[in-house]
């Protein structure tokens, strides 16, 4: 996968490209991506994959015009438009299949396949999602990940978490206010901005799959994603939680088959 | 000098093991430690003590916002600083402050701090707070990356609303409103004097200096730790050209305690101050900066690490300790003088908001500690900063003459005014 930079009218964004095979475009969750992400690499054995950065997220530039849903659904089409992409398969993991749902809602005519991998963007009272801005960085694994230690190790690999270290420390803090910082934006303090009301628009053909073990989005949420997009179809994989892309990264793969 | 004695209204009956049983003392506080015929007491008091400074000719008392919070019984603090309006005859009333990003919409703010202007005959200094991030993001929902540039537009709207004489449509990002035409308006003219708490902010530096602001650093880590953070705010005075120094650009609080002997002062306000500090700031640090709350400039500025709350390390800290590493001014009139003397030069403040009431602290200790200080201590402090005492700029202009309250005329007979 190559990192590039395109013209968008608000920002300039960075994005990994790479593979071959029909179009894909990834939306990364709040967490971004993993340097040399598993799942990435295994959609390109496939896909010509697309995964745009959010602005703030990696070394990307931040822009302080994108403030709302609408903001952040226009700016994933402007994305679109600019690497010249017709109809891509659209995919999306968490926030990012909350921006991939909403992009299918606005536009429901230039979105034929739609891929929400644990998507947030619902609220339930009976089950509601914890709050991960006032997470402590080192309780996120276990929130996160069915196999918590795997969760850590790959977590780890992406910085070794050093917080004795001023120096560490202020790197990470730059980090999660950038990333989080742009993800609070349409995530704090509630996931909600009226997804829900609109999932009735969508009419790609969806693929909604869910990690049988994730405490972060509990299952709850599939079946309403299910029964709020018109024909959607729900995979539920075994062992694996939140992070269900790099958990099970194979079966996620494989559920996106029936775009072919 | 000008001093203001600063009640936070601590909820007094945190218990014993708070620390281990609970999370925090702030934002998801058990609500089943909370006992309302206790708070009648309570507000009543601090009230009274409040009150009772103003006896003891402190140039203010003191008043802030917080929401959810063990150690603050004051989400509006505009509701005491009514009754104080009333209740008092010259002090400033110093509301440090209303954090305006919070108020829907924020001429709220403008309007009510308006009223307590009118009603006190000028005795405002106003202060406005972005507010911490357990009160601003945690407790009131304001998005962490946005919540800046909402606290500009609302104080951008406030100014407008004093100054303007004329009704005028406001078309914000966050707030829309036709008709902007404040009423009651300010007696200080064009608005009341403005105090900004900051917490290293380079952003809230350059707010204060650019609006000739006061910024204040309310602590509690004491003057010694507050000196990297107030000499970047000197820094920037500096660096962006400002006409002047004036200490009262700043402001500074502190925790004291004052008794006859340095020993007595530790047997008197020992256990109170580690009420305070090993209870009440027991906050859970996931609350304490919620990501985007801060600049990547700020962060990046490197000074947070230095003056982040200690909430952890205050367990291990003794009564030596925390003396001497300025957590608290302590001891007799003169140990507390010259401490006091060396804040002031070191930090170089004109405000200092003093915490003299402390944690759970019965009141006839807060008394005797306050009087202390105000006989004491306080008249060998006024004289600092001597070629500055005419610097107005940042303290409240009240009215000459003013109203007493509760002087009705006796209730006249008109029954025997005879028909027309």
């Amino acid at each position: 996968m190559e990192l590039r930079t395109i013209a968008t009218p608000h920002v300039p964004v960075r994005y990994f490209e790479g593979g071959s095979g029909p179009a894909l475009v990834f939306l990364h969750g709040a967490g971004g991506l993993l340097p040399q992400d598993p799942f990435l690499a295994a959609l390109a054995r496939k896909y010509r994959v697309y995964a745009p950065l959010l602005p703030g997220y990696g070394d990307s530039e931040d822009c302080s015009e994108l403030r709302d849903m609408i903001d952040f659904t226009l700016h994933s089409w402007d994305v679109v438009e600019a690497l010249g992409l017709d109809d891509p398969i659209l995919v999306g993991h968490s926030m990012g299949g909350m921006i991939a749902a909403e992009m299918a809602a606005v536009a429901p005519n230039d979105v034929s396949r739609l891929a929400l991998l644990a998507p947030a963007g619902l609220w339930l009272d009976q089950f509601p999602i914890p709050d991960i801005f006032s997470m402590l960085p080192f309780q996120l694994a276990a929130f996160l990940f069915y196999d918590e230690k795997f969760g850590a190790q790959l977590m780890g690999a992406a910085g070794t978490m050093n917080f004795g270290d001023p120096e560490w420390l202020k790197m990470f803090l730059v980090r999660n206010a950038r990333q989080l910082g742009t993800a609070g934006k349409i995530l704090f303090p509630i996931p909600d901005r009226g997804l829900g009301g609109r999932l009735y628009r969508i009419k790609a053909r969806t693929v909604i799959v869910w990690g049988e073990n994730d405490k972060l989005i509990p299952p709850a949420y599939a079946e309403r994603f299910r029964a709020g997009i018109a024909g959607a179809e729900l995979v539920m994989i075994r062992e694996a939680a939140h992070m269900v892309p790099l958990e099970q990264t194979a079966q996620v793969v494989a559920a996106l088959d029936r775009f072919a | 000098m000008k001093f203001t004695w600063f009640d936070l209204m601590p909820w007094p009956d945190l218990p014993k093991d708070f620390r281990e049983k609970h999370r925090s003392v702030w934002v998801d506080i058990d609500a089943r430690l909370f006992d309302p015929a206790r708070s009648h007491l309570l507000y009543n008091g601090y009230m009274d003590l409040l009150e009772y400074a103003a006896t003891l000719g402190f140039d203010g008392i003191g008043v802030n916002e917080h929401h959810q919070n063990g150690y603050g019984l004051m989400p509006s603090p505009n509701l005491i600083a009514a009754t104080l309006a009333r209740r008092t005859q010259d002090v400033a009333l110093v509301v440090l402050g209303n954090s305006i990003a919070l108020y829907n919409p924020p001429v709220r703010v403008a309007e009510e701090f308006a009223m307590l202007d009118c009603i006190s005959g000028g005795r405002l200094v106003a202060g406005f707070p972005v507010g911490t991030s357990m009160d601003t993001n945690y407790c009131y929902g304001q998005i962490p990356a946005l919540t800046r540039e909402k606290y500009q537009e609302a104080h951008d709207l406030i100014m407008r609303a004093w100054h303007s004489l004329e009704p005028f449509a406001f078309n914000g990002r966050y707030n829309k409103l036709r008709y902007v035409n404040i009423w009651p308006r300010p007696i200080q003219q064009p608005n009341p004097p403005i105090h900004i708490p900051g917490g290293g902010s380079v952003e809230t530096y350059d707010f204060c200096i650019d609006h000739t602001y006061s910024y204040s650093y309310l602590s509690f880590t004491g003057y010694i730790r507050a000196r990297a953070l107030m000499q970047g705010y000197w820094d920037r005075v500096a660096e962006r050209n400002a006409a002047d120094h004036s200490p009262y650009r700043a402001g500074f609080a502190q925790t004291i305690c004052v008794a006859d002997t340095d020993a007595a002062a530790e047997r008197l306000y020992g256990e109170h101050v580690n009420y305070f500090y090993n209870r009440c700031l027991h906050v859970f640090p996931g609350f304490a900066d919620a990501p985007g709350y801060r600049t990547i400039r700020t962060i990046q500025s490197g000074a947070l690490s230095q003056y982040a709350p200690a909430g952890a390390t205050f367990a291990k800290l003794t009564w030596k300790d925390m003396v001497e590493g300025g957590h608290i001014i302590a001891g007799s009139p003169e140990t507390v003088r010259q401490r006091m003397e060396e804040l002031i030069k070191s930090l170089h403040v004109g405000h200092i908001f003093c915490l003299l009431h402390i944690g759970d602290m019965p009141a006839e200790k807060a008394m005797y500690s306050s009087k202390l200080f105000a006989e004491q201590v306080m008249p060998k402090l006024r004289g600092l900063h001597p070629e500055l005492a005419n610097d107005h700029r940042f303290w409240c202009r009240p009215l000459a003459k003013r109203a007493t309250p509760g002087s009705l005329p006796p209730v006249p007979d008109l029954a025997a005014v005879p028909a027309q």
